[in-house]
């Protein structure tokens, strides 16, 4: 892993947009290097954030990647959801930074409230791992702006607590209002309600979902069917939505 | 020294995986009597002094704020401890 995230000829692919995207570590992040390299493959600098940073670097977009973070004690991203960099987090988002949070990072964000609902014990009880794929329903927000509506992707997703849940009047609104960003498709891996498997704020700065789009950048390195590059439009769209001028 | 007692329940209407292996686990045990089993959780808060109302008030605060996550589960009690530990 070091090797590859090393990679000087990657290092240097980074950074021609002039958008520099931070990646915040917790103590347990495991997927902060590769979401690195997605960023840097997409264009950007990726710039490495501490959970204990009070400020953000100066970075235009921000990316909570997966693993765990303070050993999930009490709920999956509960102390990470007042960690000190999420405060800052939290204020450059409502300000319309775009914000990604992958599966761990995802229900950082749901325990920051910048997302409603909430990430649940996979209702089969065991870890999933799998290639999973997800139907793009909203393509307008900073991190889908490159898939089109309905296009179907496939990505990596392992989870053990991914199940998502929301009142159903929650569930009614995210529907009305186009902020399900990705649905499961084939499969419900872990038993979230309404097939959700991604969802975004009201202005769509903000996405979050179970699956791992940063692993699935570089062809041979993601899923075997269907080129195994789904996920860089994550990455590519925010640098568009970037230098197009936010 | 006080002690406050907070007590967390997963909400009934969401799913509780948790509690249906443990119920799984029951059965297999020979523990026929039991029906659905749901897992909370149970918090003591170590107080200064005495448990006041004010540091009630706080301890309510912080089980709706960070011992519970109100999407999925409720506080069902907050109260000061009387047993012996």
């Amino acid at each position: 892993m070091t090797a590859v995230a090393n990679d000087p000829s990657v290092a240097e692919a980074g950074a021609e947009s002039g958008v520099s995207i931070g990646v915040v570590t917790f103590p347990g992040t495991l997927d902060d290097r590769d979401a690195a390299r997605a960023v840097r493959l997409a264009g950007a600098k990726p710039v490495n954030l501490w959970h204990a940073d009070a400020t953000l670097s100066g970075v235009d977009g921000v990316i909570l990647p997966g693993g765990f973070s303070y050993g999930d004690y009490l709920r999956c991203g509960a102390i990470a959801g007042f960690a000190p960099i999420m405060e800052a987090v939290v204020s450059a988002a409502n300000a319309g930074m775009p914000v990604l949070g992958i599966c761990n990072g995802f229900q950082i964000l749901c325990e920051s409230h910048l997302l409603p609902g909430a990430l649940i014990r996979n209702d089969h009880q065991h870890f999933i791992c799998r290639d999973q794929e997800l139907v793009v329903e909203n393509a307008n927000t900073a991190w889908t702006g490159d898939y089109t509506q309905g296009q179907t992707i496939r990505i990596p997703l392992k989870n053990g607590e991914g199940g998502f849940v929301a009142t159903d009047e929650v569930l009614d609104e995210l529907e009305s209002t186009g902020r399900v960003v990705f649905r499961y498709q084939g499969l419900n891996p872990n038993g979230s309600l309404r097939n959700i498997a991604g969802i975004t704020n009201e202005a769509g700065n903000v996405v979050g979902l179970m699956p791992h789009p940063e692993h699935a950048v570089e062809a041979g390195f993601g899923p075997e069917d269907g080129g195994g590059i789904d996920g860089q439009g994550f990455f590519s769209s925010a640098v568009r939505t970037l230098v197009s001028g936010n | 020294m006080a002690r406050v007692v907070v007590e967390v329940m997963p909400k009934p209407e969401i799913l509780d995986p948790q509690g249906k292996a443990i119920s799984g686990g029951l059965t297999r045990l020979g523990f026929t009597g039991f029906g659905e089993v749901r897992q909370g959780k149970r918090f003591e808060l170590e107080v200064d002094g005495e448990a006041t109302d004010e540091v009630l008030a706080q301890a309510r605060e912080a089980a709706e704020k960070l011992l519970s996550n109100p999407v999925i589960e409720n506080v069902v009690a907050v109260r000061v401890a009387e047993d012996a530990r």
